[in-house]
């Protein structure tokens, strides 16, 4: 099954159970990459559906604070693509992987090299947050080819004739952006989500996910009832920043994620 | 090179940025082509440029210079435009179409501060309120354009992530573009950044090198053997180059931030020792590692402390129509000093690297009538260079 294959089965079984899908994020290399099995076994555990694997890159214009200093972090231990798609060929995770970064660091792996190398440890995906679909030809024949999902980011701004070729694009889901702006949390889900989801949603079958800002359960819940899943991010890397050198951290993400994942059951 | 509608300079360019700005990329692009064919809009722009710049700046024989060279050396001067640098061309271009597009808000970053307070400037004349993003050790190092900013109304925000300088200033205003793009016009300062910015900071900026080619031809009766000058983003040398791309026998030289050698790793010398990548937007020459991990930068001059470089700089390079050097530190504070005492022209640091041009062996020919681009005056590093300087 290829990468892309996966992540609709995932989908299928969701909505099958009528929930919604709680796709995780969590920077590999804080904390340390040797940790990173532990942490995706505990995000599993509590429940994540997909898990997004950031690829720590030096100037990451797309996000807010939090990952900004968890990349940051990151890099400052020598976290490496290269040692990324190492560690995760160690690792069996039940749930679908994706590779979230910037357009530089696959460029300098090589487009084709990276792809295929992903794809044999088990990637599903990528999501580039600076990879907008006229920029992205090769990279389009590269994932085909490969079978990985190729995540396309949609904005509120986007004109209705950019939404048209990101839903006929994307694969796996779209990554629907909640509001204009950075990662980081937020207190509540804005209006224009819910209007960019059924925009989205009119134009293709592809599963739309709300991501940006979404930190809390009532978040996710709110965007359950409207989009097929709902992504945190800056919430669990702050969580695992602040907690990981406890004993029990693995059992404090387990719960937090559950808390999350429960939402989506509403 | 006309209109690259792509956004393309050869491959260089392009647009890697969220997909929430593109838009107001889009938006930008139209209105930017609109504009700059309509003939009010030229007719306003033009006539700032000479009732509010000052233009069209001198061009200036240095007889001293020449003298203690072996060549023949003119000089543009940028630095008598208002506020002192070139930066005010763009500036009150892209302030101009702000307004046309209705945008009441404007960012800008900052390096040395001079495009942070010629944004500044702009705004407070055209009424637009006005942020600049500044990192932390340039304003340290550039206090005095700190102070002028906040004296013209403007908001200086430092940047305390990452090197704390140009490249983080430039990551924080793109941030704040980011979320505010509804309302915000980000006026970039340099030739880089997503389409259409190094074409349209080309297109403002280009005045210079029309400019210069009509007094050269006026005075002299010829073109210059060589134009020079220097290059951080590259805004005042794109401006200046481009009236003199298709003039095949007018030697260009761009001179970048030799840092303290580019054997040592601390410089900021991207199209001397770097490689094509991706930052901020646009595929060009950039200092990076082996995973494409931007790498930190160093110059004694703010302006150039930057490891990226225009997109139309990497295609120039790639085709061998313009050579780029580089001058270290101590090149630049020694010519600092000795076109000051020649000529009494203080530049600044980041033309300071210019000037030292004319010093290195190999790139002239004795005699040659040499133009070098003043992009801006000194007196904003003067306390900068009395640490550096035992005078």
């Amino acid at each position: 099954m290829t990468g892309r294959e996966r992540l609709e089965a995932t989908f299928e079984a969701l909505r099958g159970r009528r929930e919604g899908a709680l796709v995780a994020f969590v920077t590999a290399g804080d904390p340390a990459l040797d940790r990173l099995p532990a942490v995706l076994g505990a995000l599993a555990e509590g429940g994540a559906d997909i898990v997004e694997i950031g690829v720590p890159f030096s100037d990451p214009i797309a996000d807010g604070p939090v990952i900004q200093a968890s990349s940051f972090r990151a890099l400052e231990r020598g976290t490496t693509p290269r040692a990324i798609l190492e560690c995760l060929s160690r690792v069996d995770c039940p749930v679908p992987l994706l590779l979230m970064g910037y357009w530089n660091t696959v460029l300098r792996f090589g487009p084709e090299e990276f792809a295929t190398r992903a794809a044999e440890v088990g990637v599903c995906g990528t999501i580039l947050c600076d990879a907008i679909p006229e920029e992205m030809d090769e990279w389009f024949a590269v994932s085909r080819r490969t079978g990985l999902a190729n995540v396309l980011l949609a904005a509120p701004t986007s004109s209705p004739q950019r939404l048209d070729a990101i839903a006929r694009l994307a694969s796996g889901f779209v990554y629907a952006v909640s509001r204009t702006g950075v990662t980081g949390a937020r207190d509540e889900v804005p209006a224009e989500a819910r209007r960019l989801v059924s925009d989205l949603r009119a134009r293709a079958s592809t599963p739309v996910c709300v991501g940006f800002g979404v930190s809390k359960p009532e978040h996710v819940g709110d965007i359950c009832r409207f989009a097929d899943g709902a992504i945190v991010g800056s919430r669990l890397v702050a969580h695992l920043h602040e907690t990981g050198d406890r004993p029990d951290w693995e059992a404090s993400l387990r719960t937090l994620v559950a808390e999350l994942k429960a939402a989506t059951r509403a | 090179m006309v209109v690259p509608a792509s956004g393309r300079f050869g491959p260089y360019g392009g647009r890697y940025v969220p997909e929430t700005l593109v838009p107001a990329l889009d938006e930008l692009a139209d209105e930017f082509q609109r504009a700059w064919a309509d003939e009010s809009f030229q007719d306003e722009f033009q006539r700032l440029l000479r009732e509010y710049v000052g233009r069209p700046t001198p061009l200036t024989d240095c007889p001293r210079l020449s003298e203690a060279t072996g060549l023949k050396v003119s000089v543009k001067r940028e630095d008598l435009c208002h506020t002192g640098a070139h930066k005010i061309n763009n500036a009150i271009g892209q302030c101009l179409l702000a307004k046309r597009m209705g945008k009441k808000r404007v960012i800008a970053e900052t390096g040395a501060g001079q495009h942070g307070v010629a944004t500044a400037t702009a705004c407070a004349a055209f009424d637009l309120r006005c942020e600049v993003y500044m990192g932390e050790e340039d304003c340290a190092r550039q206090e005095l354009n700190v102070f002028r900013m906040r004296l013209l109304g403007a908001k200086v925000i430092p940047v305390s992530s990452g090197t704390r300088t140009l490249k983080d200033a430039l990551n924080e205003a793109m941030r704040d573009w980011v979320t505010n793009v509804r309302t915000t016009h980000y006026v970039i300062g340099t030739a880089a950044g997503p389409h259409p910015y190094p074409y349209m900071v080309r297109q403002f900026q280009s005045v210079i090198g029309f400019e210069a080619k009509r007094q050269c031809e006026e005075r002299y009766g010829q073109l210059p053997d060589a134009v020079v000058a220097c290059v951080g983003g590259g805004s005042n040398a794109i401006g200046v180059f481009h009236a003199f791309v298709p003039e095949e026998a007018v030697q260009l030289v761009g001179v970048e931030a030799g840092g303290c050698g580019l054997e040592s790793g601390k410089h900021a010398a991207p199209l001397n020792a770097g490689s094509p990548g991706v930052l901020h937007g646009s595929y060009s020459y950039l200092m990076q590692d082996e995973h494409g991990q931007v790498l930190p930068t160093h110059s004694v001059s703010a302006g150039l402390d930057y490891p990226g470089v225009g997109a139309e700089h990497s295609y120039l390079k790639d085709i061998g129509r313009v050579r780029y050097v580089s001058a270290t530190d101590d090149e630049a504070l020694s010519a600092f000093q000795q076109v000051s005492r020649l000529e009494g022209l203080i530049p600044a640091f980041e033309t300071a690297h210019a000037f030292a041009a004319l010093f290195q062996p190999g790139l002239f020919r004795k005699g040659d009538r040499v133009m070098v681009c003043m992009s801006g005056r000194g007196d904003k590093d003067m306390v900068a260079a009395s640490r550096l300087l035992q005078l």
